[in-house]
């Protein structure tokens, strides 16, 4: 029987994966957006099965604004992804500083 | 062994899989495409959970729009990734120990977390198990939680904004519709006509 603790177990290991990916990808922003999705993406997972295993909807309601706001945030990410490119034309973390001011 | 069982397995090792080669890969659209095979068997997960209105909505926005999304960007910008990539390998043992210590930290509250006393009568929407599922998430975003739920949509509305405002440029060279000049437009000074006599120009 698969239970609760099973979910998490997943969860975790999506978590840390982006986390691993963050770190790995230090010079890609895209990828880094993409490590980002995957962290949300488990903490979803980690909502959704409280929720059905507790039998209380309202993990699934906040599940619905997190996929918003990460939606939003992918939208925005990459539209200063391609802004940046246009006056840089490079993706590198470590140029993202003439952006101040 | 149940087919739900099974059924999980292939789901979350398909989910991991596919989130690994996310972070891996060496082409960035290979990496979206691992990245939709990880939301669909996120997808899978949250259909074996009961929460199928999550699942869907999870196949079309993430799938269709968000890594729609990323490859549209990944396949628009004229990017050298193998230069990226080099330099990955610089980073891989810190990647690795700070990866292996979250583990390691996530992993200590595993089978010593317990719930609070008489927590099932403390739920604040309890699931009625012969509702569906959409009925039971459309009752609580449209009633109790309406505020909530139109925020939602000013915060897309907003990125919807920041991103069309972020991305726009106007070119110099290219022609461009003035609408007020048209509506603007005279019709008695837009016509001449002259009365031009044979053999002769204007």
């Amino acid at each position: 029987m698969i239970g609760l603790e099973h979910y998490l177990t997943v969860a975790a290991a999506l978590f840390v994966i982006g986390i691993f990916g963050l770190f790995l990808n230090r010079k890609n922003i895209i990828i880094l957006l993409m490590s980002i999705e995957l962290i949300l993406l488990s903490v979803n997972i980690n909502l959704v099965a409280f929720s059905s295993y507790h039998l209380d909807m309202v993990g699934q309601v906040f599940t619905l604004f997190v996929l918003t706001v990460a939606a939003a945030e992918a939208a925005i990410g990459l539209a200063i992804l391609v802004c940046f490119f246009r006056t840089k034309g490079s993706i590198d973390v470590e140029d993202v500083n003439v952006m101040r001011g | 062994m149940t087919v739900a069982v099974v059924t999980f397995y292939l789901f979350a090792v398909t989910l991991l899989g596919g989130a690994l080669m996310t972070v891996l890969a060496r082409n960035p659209v290979h990496s979206v495409l691992w990245l939709i095979l990880s939301f669909l068997s996120a997808a899978g997960l949250f259909v074996l959970l009961g929460a199928e209105f999550i699942a869907m909505l999870l196949m079309i926005v993430y799938v269709g729009a968000v890594a729609v999304l990323f490859l549209f960007v990944v396949m628009m910008l004229d990017i050298d990734f193998a230069a990226l990539k080099a330099e990955m390998a610089k980073y891989v043992p810190l990647a690795l120990l700070i990866g292996i210590i979250i583990l390691m930290q996530l992993g200590l509250a595993l089978g010593v977390w317990g719930t609070s006393e008489g927590f099932e009568e403390r739920l604040v929407a309890p699931i009625l198990l012969d509702q569906p599922n959409t009925q039971l998430l459309g009752l609580l975003i449209y009633d109790r939680y309406f505020l909530l739920f139109q925020l939602a949509g000013l915060v897309l509305l907003v990125a919807m904004i920041g991103a069309i405002v972020l991305t726009l440029r106007h070119r110099q060279d290219v022609k461009r519709q003035d609408p007020i000049t048209q509506m603007m437009r005279d019709p008695a000074k837009a016509m001449k006509v002259h009365d031009v006599k044979p053999g002769q120009g204007l």
